[in-house]
């Protein structure tokens, strides 16, 4: 298990540097100079110019530049923004947001997933299934962004069941509907998963025995059938986790959510390139630590894993 | 070996019961498929006694295992009873709903599954996985008292440190070791009646006769009546006293074991019989005068009558060596936890000849590296030391290029005739895959070459169309064998290669091969663990312990005078050998 753990620790450091270093690469390979853009219209002072180079240390080499750029990283310093704000701060106050809504999204897909998979693949073929699955194609086929649209008009604006927008307010209720939105859009996929290893875990030989045994359906389904089939399921969710800390941009800017996506978006606009890479960097590090975590999590439902 | 009419006799002792313990009558289930309802079991009728042991036989698809499942209504959900009832202790199962089903399941009725690979949840501990049986069958309330009870019911079935292992998980255990929790949680409850779906299959011959040998005792202490579900004749006749021969979804024959063999009545009986390989078979040979096998199995009779011919003596001592192995090692390094390693030695300094056309039968336990050697042998997997010679010319060192020609002279036929055939591709495109392989570009030339092949294993050339789903595993075999006879290979490595197949099946394929060896002049290597196989096809024999060869001979020395007791045991494990065959 320490070997495994080890080796997957190991196998993130290239990940890391090689994202970062594109990253990196790509913002400051893009024309002009972000000192002089600093300025706006005004003319700036060659003399002022040259000292906040050597500031930002950009009077070195590319390489060292990056290297410089990695060693603040990891001695916690991300840089200011060019309001003048630490990044450090500004991800302090976007952050817990973001993690607030893709949780409860989270919370909320596996709940759908593996309700309507399981229940779906018991009743294979029956009516339960074949309305989920029409169900599921609908929500799949529908553009994120319409969903959300479409949710704000009916539940927020004709309804009124719950805020339209989120803005400042950010409390678990008010990002309740975002948070509904995306967990129905990629719900689909959990449950399929859930669905297809419910129908086979059922007629799997320990099944069999599990009813020889003189055990009845209402503990063999939990048990034997739904823990089964729980491990791809689960998997799926905590990648997802991963993938949604760095992709609710569109949420945030739809539901107005002062949350990560917004404020990395926000960045990009203006061209903030020290924001826009802080923050891709950070992004990177937790969707890698995240990954580490399913595999690990892989192995805590898997004793076959666990035991390599 | 348990002499078989003393068994009777104890087995017939009179219960407390005065009727039958199980009354099956006129019993018929059939299944949906997609193209509609077919019959699997049409008015099957038995009766069992308390405490007696009956096996039910028969091939694949008889309707053995559904009779077994549709006593305790676990039919596949694609099954149902059609008609006809089964009484269990005085109780009516029919039209039971699957709650008071549970209740006779595990109580009454004890189930012993037959792959211990698949029958265990693999995510939960084998101590949960007999605590639920326990705690089922109310045999115990609190969690201290299950658990003791669970350490007791794997104590019972053979596993001397079950407390130590309660939480060890199903993929750390052995098969014979799952096989006996399995055996254990089918016990757990002292149900009156045992039933046992091929239990020891899966198993090599050693372990399950000890497997065996327990449950007798077990179910001998407790007067538990044992119904074996089994392909194998020999195995029905040694352990039951009562046996029922299916064929096609009904009995065709049922009676007391040692008169059934002795003199059978159904001409399929009687056909079982034949085919069964047991100690007292004869090497088949090749019948060159009429080589075409049938596949249907009508003509059972002269299959029959080539096992139990005398052959002649061959003079294989006098051709050329077709493979050497010399000293051939091999050394895993096994992982033992945090970053050690422990090396492995899985075959020993092993050195053999096989003569070309002739037979060298490579038999012994799992784990004594019988099929590793093999492996090293087609080139699979590379040696630690040692040299391998096929044909002149050694593989030590040998280039890419050349390894691959020599592939055209060496095939290999696997086990599972299931899975070694892409699914995908038709039996025609299978069997010319090696053929495009080695530059034979000309379409028509491979057409050609795949209805030749076809027919050199009788099969009809119309199957080259087909796919291998379509297809019964004695004729996928066939397949595999064409397929490694494509390139026109001096050798051919068979790994268990008849070891899935039925009695039947498994005699037709065995005739197949000592044909084509007559007729091609083939050199077979064959590895096994089954060594009533051995008797028929093989002209000498090399047993493997541990990596090492410990007795080398011609078949009828290792059966007549083996020297090693390790083989002797090999030889005392085959199931039926002290039994009486009729001729």
């Amino acid at each position: 298990m320490l070997r495994y753990i080890l080796r997957r620790l190991l196998q993130a450091v290239p990940v890391f540097l090689g994202t970062t270093f594109l990253i990196y690469f790509m913002v400051f390979a893009m024309p002009g100079n972000p000192i002089v853009a600093l300025f706006g219209d005004k003319t700036p002072n060659p003399a002022q110019v040259a000292a906040l180079e050597a500031q930002y240390n950009l009077d070195q080499p590319f390489f060292m530049q990056y290297l410089l750029y990695l060693k603040n990283v990891f001695t916690g310093d991300l840089g200011t923004t060019f309001s003048g704000r630490d990044v450090n701060t500004v991800l302090a106050d976007t952050f817990p947001v973001t993690l607030k809504l893709v949780l409860m999204a989270v919370v909320l897909e596996f709940f759908f997933a593996v309700v309507i998979g399981l229940i779906s693949g018991l009743r294979e073929g029956k009516f339960f299934d074949n309305a989920s699955v029409v169900l599921a194609l609908i929500f799949n086929s529908l553009p994120v962004f319409v969903g959300m649209f479409l949710a704000q008009y009916f539940v927020g604006i004709k309804w009124g069941w719950a805020p339209v927008t989120v803005g400042r307010d950010t409390s678990w209720g008010a990002m309740f509907l975002p948070a509904l939105v995306i967990a129905l859009t990629i719900y689909v996929t959990g449950m399929r998963l859930m669905r297809g290893s419910v129908i086979e875990s059922r007629s799997e030989d320990y099944v069999r025995t599990a009813y020889a045994k003189g055990l009845t359906s209402r503990r063999i389904i939990p048990v034997h059938i739904a823990r089964n089939s729980l491990i791809p399921v689960v998997t799926n969710t905590a990648a997802s986790f991963g993938a949604l800390i760095a992709g609710t941009t569109i949420t945030e800017g739809i539901f107005n959510i002062p949350g990560v996506g917004n404020t990395l978006y926000q960045a990009i606009i203006r061209g903030e390139n020290s924001t826009v890479v802080s923050f891709v960097t950070v992004l990177t590090l937790l969707y890698v630590i995240v990954n580490i975590l399913v595999d690990l999590l892989y192995a805590v439902l898997d004793p076959r894993i666990r035991y390599v | 070996m348990n002499d078989a009419t003393t068994e009777v006799m104890s087995k017939q002792a009179p219960g407390q019961h005065d009727g039958p313990l199980v009354s099956v009558k006129d019993l018929e289930v059939s299944f949906r498929t997609l193209g509609g309802s077919v019959s699997a079991l049409r008015g099957v009728s038995f009766d069992m006694w308390p405490g007696e042991t009956v096996a039910i036989v028969g091939e694949s698809g008889s309707g053995k295992s559904t009779t077994a499942t549709a006593l305790i209504n676990l039919l596949p959900s694609n099954g149902m009873i059609g008609a006809g009832s089964i009484t269990i202790d005085g109780r009516e199962m029919v039209g039971l709903s699957q709650d008071q089903m549970a209740s006779v399941r595990g109580k009454i009725v004890g189930y012993v599954p037959q792959d211990p690979m698949s029958n265990l949840n693999p995510v939960w501990s084998v101590g949960f996985q007999v605590e639920e049986a326990v705690r089922a069958n109310g045999l115990a309330h609190t969690r201290k008292e299950i658990k003791s009870r669970a350490i007791e019911v794997l104590k019972e079935a053979g596993l001397a440190d079950a407390d130590r292992r309660m939480k060890q998980f199903p993929h750390q255990f052995s098969g014979g070791m799952r096989q006996r929790v399995l055996i254990g949680i089918g016990l757990a409850a002292d149900p009156k009646l045992l039933i046992a779906d091929e239990p020891t299959s899966a198993l090599d011959v050693t372990v399950q006769k000890t497997i065996l040998d327990h449950l007798d005792k077990l179910t001998r202490e407790n007067h538990t009546a044992v119904l074996f579900i089994t392909h194998d004749l020999g195995l029905a006749a040694e352990r039951a006293s009562k046996l029922i021969v299916m064929h096609r979804g009904k009995i065709v024959e049922a009676g007391p074991s040692v008169e059934l063999l002795e003199n059978p009545q159904h001409p399929y009986t009687k056909s079982l019989i034949a085919a069964a390989p047991s100690l007292a078979s004869r090497r088949i040979r090749g019948a060159s005068a009429s080589s075409d096998t049938d596949a249907g199995g009508p003509d059972m009779a002269r299959l029959a009558v080539h096992h139990h011919e005398a052959a002649e003596e061959h003079h294989i001592s006098e051709a050329p060596v077709s493979i050497e192995v010399k000293d051939l090692t091999k050394v895993f390094s096994i992982r033992k936890g945090g970053f050690r390693t422990e090396p492995l030695t899985a075959v020993d300094k092993i050195s053999f000849k096989v003569r070309k056309g002739s037979t060298l039968a490579l038999v012994g336990e799992s784990g004594s590296g019988k099929t590793t050697a093999a492996k090293m042998i087609l080139g699979l997997e590379p040696p630690t030391s040692g040299d391998i010679i096929v044909g002149g010319t050694n593989l030590n060192g040998i280039s890419r290029k050349a390894m691959f020609n020599l592939r055209s002279r060496m095939q290999p036929v696997f086990q599972d005739p299931y899975a070694s055939l892409d699914p995908q591709r038709s039996i025609g495109a299978i069997i010319a895959e090696p053929l495009r392989v080695h530059g034979v570009s000309d379409r028509s030339v491979r057409l050609a070459r795949v209805k030749e092949l076809l027919d050199q294993v009788s099969l009809p050339e119309s199957i080259a169309q087909r796919y291998p789903n379509e297809l019964s595993g004695g004729q996928r075999q066939r397949v595999a064998v064409a397929r490694a006879l494509a390139l026109k290979p001096e050798v051919v490595v068979l790994d268990e290669a008849v070891s899935a197949l039925d009695v039947l099946v498994q005699a037709q394929v065995l005739q197949l091969l000592a044909d084509l060896q007559e007729e091609l002049g083939l050199t077979y290597l064959f590895i096994t663990h089954d060594l009533a196989v051995v008797r028929v096809v093989a002209d000498e024999v090399a047993v493997m312990e541990d990596g090492k060869i410990v007795e080398t001979g011609t078949t009828d020395e290792i059966f007549e005078r083996a020297r090693k007791p390790y083989t002797q045991r090999l030889l005392d494990a085959i199931p039926g050998s002290g039994i009486k065959w009729a001729s």
